[in-house]
């Protein structure tokens, strides 16, 4: 391309941040890797249908090895059998990477408050949104995946997430 | 019409092996166990082994009960006998520490292997849960059955698989770890338990109404099927009958439910061999049926419709051509989806003879609902005992014949199509008239009596804070769900809240046969297997 001519090169090149265009990229393609357990794993399998249709918002890459996702999203009851899974496949991830609780259970234990069940997943790892409902509609799991996206926006590109984060897990 | 017999500890074997080889009862339903330890009259053993078995008939139920002194020394095994017992013996060693002796593999089955203690003990505090971190390797129980088959790990170059139970086509909580020889599975074993969630004692602590959403989440697929099991049971034994509205209602969700269950069984199935069209041509009728259901009880998964002495509230003006407008579109995605798989060469040769099971298998297995029909047992409980004017309806059992993964998904569609028939009759039957029973002790009273009069506010807080108060004594209750007999066997002391509730999930003796049957098959065929059995975890696990 003949570099002179400053009126092609306007046409070819656009001149912006390299933050918004990691932003850009990460979230018209985030892959989700589908924790699915319990009755918000069907009300998940509604969203990737053709109804709802997770792919409108870039995150139809369903993706069921932890290695290939950056969105982990836990939809039903975790019970303390199931614990260390999810913390494994948790660590499995890739940074940056994201959490999303769908659900009463995944979210505080609902109400199964016994002797089974993990009391929220964010006893063992760090979650970002958590959506209400027993189990919440195809909408309302739309509706995380948005604000994920409006979340990784907001910050730093190339930082390792929630190095604070200490769940019970952590230490044996 | 279930008998009760009292047996001695030593004697049970022998009973049961009269029961099973003289008499004919041939399918063990379930067993559990009662800790007497909190009820008001105690009896001289803590512990009560019970057992459930029904004749090959399947008209006649029998209730075998253990007084177990020493939970230590425990009892025989039956799993000799019945194939279903090796499980549910297990469960019973899990929950509540009752030893079997000569069980080939006695160990924990719902919580996890370091569990310390017996949780349904009425001892062990209900919020008691306990962090446990290390997973077994399943090895002790691949070893047995390597041996058994005269196999060696390192001679006969076997490989070991390991499937879930995070895993898609395990869906997320079952674990199989697979023995290969090349492709081909020469042993398996299964851990299930990932998603037990204490209902049973969840129960313990709840009035028989607030349990109603508990059981919603049994079979998630089909929720108001685990609602009416439910009520149905508890009604059996305040002994009463709902007005014929009541009963048809019940018998339109119930049958939509069914319809609802089998479409996300095949829709699912086929969508892990890679038929991926048929799942959209399935599932979108599914959320046309939720969007009726949402309509009628607020919510399209976990409905929670029903109650002790009824439901909710009544039918909503023009549901009948709602109702008929997701019947059009049920029919028309069975249509466009079998129009791609009957005779299709690729569906018919990864289904047929794929893990076929023999009716006698079967039934010694524990199945019931489609997967023992697919077998060639014409057993529908709809049929065999009709409750709520079943026997009034023109509709036929849809019966397999080999019980192979082919016949236990074509018998799936062909009940889509029978249900289809009574939800018309029942739509075109429908009386008008009361929907509830009316009892005050059983039913609330109407919004306008509780705030305008004493009476009306007092009955509402008696049946909020104590309950509905259901008469001593215990029950058996099923109900033909849509994956097969689902039973509640209720302890009550007469009071407003469960002694002890124990179910009777179909998918737990269906889960229980599936590392046997997947042998000498592929693994990709183990995956459609399962899904053919539709295992629905939430049920399993309880």
């Amino acid at each position: 391309m003949d570099v002179s001519n400053t009126h092609l090169l306007d046409e070819a090149v656009v001149t912006t941040k390299l933050d918004a265009v990691i932003d850009w990229g990460r979230e018209a393609s985030l892959w989700p890797f589908v924790f699915g357990t319990a009755c918000c794993a069907i009300e998940f399998m509604a969203t990737a249908a053709s109804r709802y249709d997770i792919s409108r918002f870039g995150a139809e890459v369903l993706r069921f090895s932890p290695r290939h996702a950056d969105l982990l999203i836990v939809a039903g009851t975790v019970s303390y059998k199931q614990a260390p899974i999810l913390k494994q496949i948790w660590d499995q991830m890739p940074e940056p990477k994201w959490a999303i609780a769908v659900g009463a259970c995944a979210s505080t234990g609902g109400f199964y408050d016994n002797y089974t069940t993990l009391q929220g997943i964010d006893e063992i790892i760090p979650v970002d949104i958590y959506v209400a409902g027993c189990p919440p509609r195809p909408e309302a799991i739309l509706d995380a995946v948005m604000e994920i996206q409006k979340q990784l926006k907001r910050e730093e590109k190339f930082a390792v997430r929630n190095t604070e984060f200490k769940g019970k897990l952590d230490d044996v | 019409m279930s008998e009760t017999i009292l047996v001695a500890d030593f004697e049970l074997f022998e009973t049961l092996k009269n029961l099973k080889e003289r008499e004919g009862f041939t399918l063990l339903l379930d067993i559990t166990c009662v800790d007497n330890l909190h009820k008001s009259h105690p009896l001289s053993s803590r512990f009560e082994l019970v057992y459930i078995v029904r004749h090959k008939s399947f008209q006649s139920t029998k209730i075998l009960k253990v007084e177990v002194k020493y939970p230590e020394a425990g009892v025989e095994t039956v799993s000799t006998l019945y194939a279903s017992a090796d499980w549910a013996e297990r469960e019973v060693y899990d929950q509540y520490g009752i030893v079997f002796k000569g069980h080939a593999m006695l160990k924990r089955l719902l919580n996890h292997n370091e569990f310390e203690g017996h949780p349904l003990r009425k001892d062990y505090e209900i919020t008691q849960g306990q962090y446990c971190t290390t997973s077994q390797d399943l090895m002790d129980e691949m070893h047995p059955l390597l041996k058994e088959k005269n196999l060696d790990m390192n001679r006969d170059n076997l490989m070991v698989v390991n499937l879930g139970p995070s895993h898609p086509a395990s869906h997320g909580t079952i674990r199989t770890l697979a023995a290969l020889d090349g492709e081909k599975i020469v042993a398996a074993a299964c851990e299930i338990g990932y998603l037990h969630r204490g209902f049973e004692k969840s129960c313990e602590n709840h009035n028989y109404n607030q349990i109603i959403p508990y059981t919603d989440r049994l079979n998630y697929c089909s929720a108001i099927m685990n609602n009416i099991a439910f009520a149905k049971t508890v009604e059996e034994m305040l002994d009463v009958t709902l007005p014929d509205r009541g009963m048809f209602i019940r018998v339109i969700v119930g049958e939509l439910s069914r319809i609802i269950d089998h479409l996300v069984c095949l829709s699912a199935g086929l969508l892990d061999m890679g038929a991926q069209t048929n799942y959209w041509y399935l599932f979108n009728p599914r959320n046309d049926a939720y969007d009726f259901l949402s309509k009628l009880t607020g919510a399209r998964l976990t409905n929670s419709y029903m109650r002790v002495g009824g439901m909710t509230h009544d039918l909503y003006d023009g549901w009948e051509s709602d109702l008929e407008d997701v019947l059009k579109k049920v029919d028309s995605g069975v249509t466009e989806s079998l129009k791609m798989i009957v005779g299709n060469r690729i569906y018919n040769d990864r289904l047929t003879d794929i893990s076929p099971v023999s009716a006698d298998d079967a039934l010694n297995f524990g199945f019931t609902g489609p997967n023992l029909r697919a077998s060639g047992v014409a057993y529908d409980m709809r049929f065999s005992n009709p409750y709520y004017f079943y026997d009034s309806f023109d509709f036929n059992m849809v019966v397999g014949s080999v019980g192979d993964t082919y016949d236990r998904m074509m018998v799936r569609f062909d009940e889509i199509n029978e249900s289809m028939k009574i939800l018309r009759q029942a739509m075109a039957k429908i009386p008008s008239g009361d929907f509830n029973i009316n009892d005050k002790r059983i039913i609330m009273p109407s919004k306008e009596s509780v705030y305008g009069g004493i009476e009306g506010m007092m009955n509402q807080f008696k049946l909020v804070i104590d309950g509905v108060k259901v008469p001593k004594g215990e029950h058996y209750g099923s109900y033909e769900a849509a994956n097969g007999e689902l039973g509640f066997y209720i302890v009550s002391e007469g009071e407003g809240t469960p002694y002890k509730v124990k179910v009777r999930p179909p998918s737990f003796y269906h889960m229980s046969a599936y590392a046997k049957i997947i042998e000498n098959y592929q693994v990709a065929d183990a995956i459609l297997t399962l899904g053919s059995l539709n295992i629905i975890a939430g049920e399993m696990d309880r």
